[in-house]
């Protein structure tokens, strides 16, 4: 959970806007501008993990069965993985909400 | 109390900076301020003061190595003019909203084109949005008791922030003046050691000017905003102990025989010693006039202002920079927003005089004061006018 408050009034701001709390980048949940979302047909994957490494935000991890997982916090959207997968498994989705 | 010694201004403002023990200077010679910096490493050079002098490469590189030193913890000092306070601009932002305490002394000066070296308000004054402490020097001891005073507010708990103190270039910048200059001991007993509130440190790490998203950048800005409002109370504070402890007197705003006048002038800067000795001239001859000069302008001593000029008929103006195709002069803007939609506001005559070192001198008074005394027996309101321009501002009459 973020000790920060990530919207805080500007009365309880640090001063100068300084980060006092080191590694609280931590507690920021960058994912949030994604519009579209990858999703994964796991039947077509050979695990080979080059989604993995190609994600440019590196939040793809290969799950201990050995399948890939994206942490949705992190994604940004930009269809690296898509682009990149051998077996044409990963589709962008848009995000209606 | 110390004895008066002649100097040369900016000799004296190097003095005070090495009177306040200052630990690190970052500065770029510019005409007309290089005597100060020149005669600041000399100080260093020759070992009575401990302090780092940065010879940087320009004054972006002063504003940031500035920026560098003051989180560091150090008091930090620098001075520019003109075309150097403009390539600073956007380091001068940084420097407030860190909220990095340092005092500039800016020898103001016309901006190029066409090349000028002379003097007018041109280079402070388009920086009046950058979150600094602003106020401004009349006379060499103004501008040495203001780099003192300055660097107090600037590390003052309930202010921190960076502070400009203006004088003119070449008027007083190349001016020798009786200066009674404060020792580094008795400084000292008014300017105690400078204990950081925040600054870099490895056993407790802090990042400074990190990103401000869209979610933080609003409240940053309204943080800054308090900041340089709410330093107001301080300074005028500050400038109390001052008086205690070196018998000059300092206001927000200045007032001169303004008694009973229904026309005062209002003016800033170095002007102000001509101007006062305009209205002496005046006054001796039974004409009741005043004069009002902003000595603090950032923060705007708004309610000094109104009371100074309280039950005034009509304002004279005189701006030393103007807005081409905008509004007139910044300080008649300024004042204008202040007085608008007020009772009994007093009617302004604006002008713009002394621009690029032009002279101005008791005729150019003269002749504002006869615009005033016009608009004061019923005539219109003149626009904002540069006077002494050959041609004429709206055409040949
Ligand atoms: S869409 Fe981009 S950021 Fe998201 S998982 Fe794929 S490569 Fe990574
Ligand atoms: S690149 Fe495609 S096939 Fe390879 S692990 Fe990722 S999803 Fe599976």
């Amino acid at each position: 959970m973020p000790k920060q408050s990530p919207a805080p009034d500007w009365q309880d701001l640090a001063l100068g806007t300084a980060i006092t709390e080191p590694g609280s980048s931590r507690y920021q949940r960058t994912g949030d501008w994604h519009s579209s979302a990858p999703v994964w047909d796991l039947d077509k994957c050979i695990k080979c993990g080059v989604c993995a490494v190609f994600c440019p935000e590196g939040c793809i991890a290969m799950r201990a069965d050995g399948y890939p997982e994206a942490d949705m916090e992190y994604c940004k959207g930009c269809a690296i993985c898509v682009c990149e997968c051998w077996a044409a498994c990963i589709a962008m989705v848009e995000e209606k909400e | 109390m110390a004895e008066r010694k002649g100097m040369e201004v900016s000799i004296a403002i190097a003095e005070a900076a090495s009177a306040c023990d200052v630990d690190c200077i970052a500065a770029y010679p510019i005409t007309p301020q290089t005597h100060v910096v020149e005669h600041l490493s000399e100080i260093v050079a020759d070992g009575d003061l401990d302090a780092e002098f940065i010879p940087v490469e320009s004054e972006h590189a002063a504003m940031s190595c500035c920026c560098g030193c003051a989180a560091a913890g150090a008091r930090t000092f620098t001075a520019t003019a003109s075309q150097g306070l403009a390539l600073m601009h956007e380091i001068l932002f940084i420097a407030a909203n860190l909220r990095l305490p340092m005092v500039m002394v800016v020898a103001n000066r016309s901006l190029s084109g066409p090349i000028s070296i002379w003097n007018d308000h041109s280079d402070v004054m388009t920086e009046r949005d950058v979150g600094w402490i602003q106020v401004f020097a009349e006379n060499g001891q103004e501008a040495v008791d203001l780099v003192i005073m300055g660097h107090r507010m600037s590390e003052d708990k309930r202010i921190l922030l960076p502070l400009m103190v203006n004088f003119d270039g070449f008027i007083l910048s190349h001016m020798v003046e009786p200066i009674e200059m404060p020792t580094r001991e008795e400084v000292k007993r008014f300017l105690p050691d400078y204990e950081p509130q925040q600054r870099l440190d490895i056993d407790n790490p802090i990042t400074m000017g990190p990103v401000g998203m869209p979610v933080v950048y609003t409240e940053a800005k309204m943080a800054a905003e308090w900041a340089v409002r709410d330093a107001y109370k301080p300074m005028v504070e500050i400038m109390g102990e001052f008086e205690k402890e070196f018998g000059r007197k300092y206001k927000p705003v200045e007032t001169y025989r303004t008694d009973d006048s229904e026309i005062l002038f209002v003016v800033m800067g170095g002007i102000s010693e001509t101007a006062m000795t305009w209205v002496d001239k005046v006054r001796d001859a039974g004409v009741k006039v005043g004069l009002v000069r902003f000595r603090m302008w950032r923060p705007l001593p708004v309610e000094d202002f109104k009371k100074a000029i309280a039950g005034v008929k009509v304002l004279g103006v005189l701006d030393r920079h103007f807005s081409p195709g905008g509004p007139g002069g910044p300080m008649a803007q300024e004042i204008k927003y202040m007085l608008y939609g007020q009772d009994h506001a007093p009617k302004i005559v604006e002008t713009v005089v002394g621009l690029g070192g032009r002279d101005v001198n008791f005729i150019d008074f003269d002749q504002i004061f006869d615009r005033c005394k016009a608009v004061l027996g019923g005539a219109p309101v003149p626009p904002f006018e540069l006077i002494q321009v050959r041609g004429g501002h709206y055409g040949k009459a």
